[in-house]
């Protein structure tokens, strides 16, 4: 740290805080953009506005530790110490994010067994006699 | 080895004595590094309550969809999706701002710019708090959510609202359109209060025009076009006019949307409310010892105004994450 002049410093964050502020607007008018809100002909799909999102939440979040807490400037073991860490939440996304949508299949399913809407997938060379599978 | 020590606990004498080994790990000073890493954990608490919303958002087939819940700005002015969260965004961002600018007045051993910028990001952090105040009075006096009762609903079936006589009205709803369930009002007049607000709750839910009054409405009970259940909640009623999971023709009622969305909405933005909030109380004791010349004493470049700038921008840091997974996603 105190690699730059007091002068530079300030101008420094002041873009930063700029550009932020610039990203979070760009944003926002995305999100209308692709849901539809701002014109009724345009829409893009979930997964676009959502990856536009993330990928711009990232970067704020970068521009925040990086500047505004001075991540930059620490030495390379203390951030690795900090930042290498996090990249646990990685598995542990995908991993919730899995659980989430099986549990919304086994939900349905429980749903179907009960109103009589599923039918039971039998193999070919078997059939179902007092409710077991039989081979023929 | 030995003389090496010597020398070195020498030169940082001034720095405090809190490394007794001399060398500092990492450059930084133990409060620092140990905010860091204070806020490394407290990472890990908000990515666990924010990853266990997007698991059970993806364990449902149905969400309230944000920009219909969040659409209201002060002034009864409704219909407005993110616009009210933006501003929050950017007093929260511009906190931070002032916050910079406070360490760095401190670096220069600057009193009266510390306090100045740092009164600035006790403001910002109050007007964030004022507003979050305002969003939660919404959605809880107006709105009628809580922490258990979710109003907000999307449909998974297309259908026909009912009118007053039970017949199919002209009010036709698709899958993924939101509704609001209101509640019947139960002040004196024990009518729908008739006055600017009433319809306020519409903002935008496209199941209701202001001509749809709920004086119709005594209490609790099944009527033609709705089922109000105990607690005042009106369910409308529909004809189902094409489903995945149901026959075409049945008469069905709106139901309350996915119960863990209330539960989920209010925890974490009342975690992170209350992280705010005692940023706050610690900016304003830092901001006390500011003014009187404590860290003037100290001659460490105001390495407090440091740390909690560190908490600050965490704080702000998360509300990145909860402005992306609430109301952008």
């Amino acid at each position: 740290m105190g690699h730059q002049s007091y002068e530079d410093s300030v101008k420094l964050v002041t873009k930063t805080i700029l550009l932020l502020g610039a990203i979070t607007l760009f944003e926002v008018f995305f999100a209308l953009l692709g849901k539809g809100y701002i014109s009724d002909s345009v829409h893009f799909p979930l997964w676009v506005v959502g990856g536009v999102m993330i990928a711009l939440s990232l970067v704020k979040a970068y521009y925040i530790v990086y500047e505004f807490m001075h991540m930059k400037y620490e030495v390379p073991g203390m951030v690795k110490s900090v930042v290498l860490p996090t990249l646990l939440l990685v598995w542990a996304i995908i991993a919730f994010f899995w659980e989430g949508s099986d549990w919304k299949k086994r939900r349905s399913l429980i749903d179907d067994k009960n109103t009589g809407r599923y039918e039971q997938q039998v193999p070919q060379g078997f059939l179902i006699l007092d409710n077991q599978t039989k081979k023929i | 080895m030995a003389t090496d020590t010597l020398e070195h606990t020498d030169v940082s004498h001034d720095q405090g004595s809190d490394w007794s080994g001399g060398n500092e790990p990492f450059k930084a000073s133990y409060g620092k590094l140990m905010m860091w890493y204070f806020l490394l954990s407290d990472a890990f608490t908000f990515s666990g309550f924010l990853i266990a919303y997007g698991a059970l958002r993806f364990s449902m087939p149905s969400w309230p969809i944000p920009d219909k819940v969040f659409s209201s700005i002060p002034g009864g002015i409704h219909g407005k999706p993110l616009y009210f969260v933006t501003f929050m965004t950017f007093v929260l961002l511009f906190s931070s701002f002032t916050m910079v600018r406070a360490v760095q007045e401190g670096h220069r051993e600057n009193k009266s710019g510390v306090i100045k910028w740092m009164l600035l990001t006790v403001i910002g952090g109050l007007g964030f708090l004022s507003c979050q105040a305002w969003e939660w009075t919404t959605l809880i006096a107006k709105e009628h959510a809580s922490v258990t009762t979710n109003p907000f609903g999307t449909h998974t079936e297309s259908g026909v609202y009912l009118d007053a006589k039970g017949n199919p009205s002209d009010e036709v709803f698709n899958p993924d359109d939101s509704y609001l369930i209101h509640k019947i009002s139960n002040d004196a007049h024990g009518a729908h209060d008739a006055h600017g607000d009433s319809h306020a709750d519409d903002h935008g839910h496209d199941a209701h025009d202001d001509g749809h009054g709920h004086a119709s409405y005594a209490g609790p009970g099944d009527y033609p076009d709705a089922f109000v259940d105990e607690r005042g909640y009106i369910h409308r009623k529909y004809k189902i006019l094409n489903s995945d999971t149901r026959e075409a023709g049945i008469i069905a009622h709106e139901e309350f949307g996915p119960k863990a969305f209330g539960a989920l909405f209010f925890f974490i933005t009342g975690f992170h409310g209350f992280h705010v909030f005692s940023g706050v109380v610690f900016l304003l004791i830092i901001l006390l010892n500011v003014w009187t010349g404590l860290y003037v004493e100290r001659k460490n470049g105001y390495e407090m105004v440091e740390k909690i700038g560190l908490y600050w921008h965490f704080v702000d840091l998360v509300w990145i994450f909860v402005f992306l997974v609430f109301y952008l996603l």
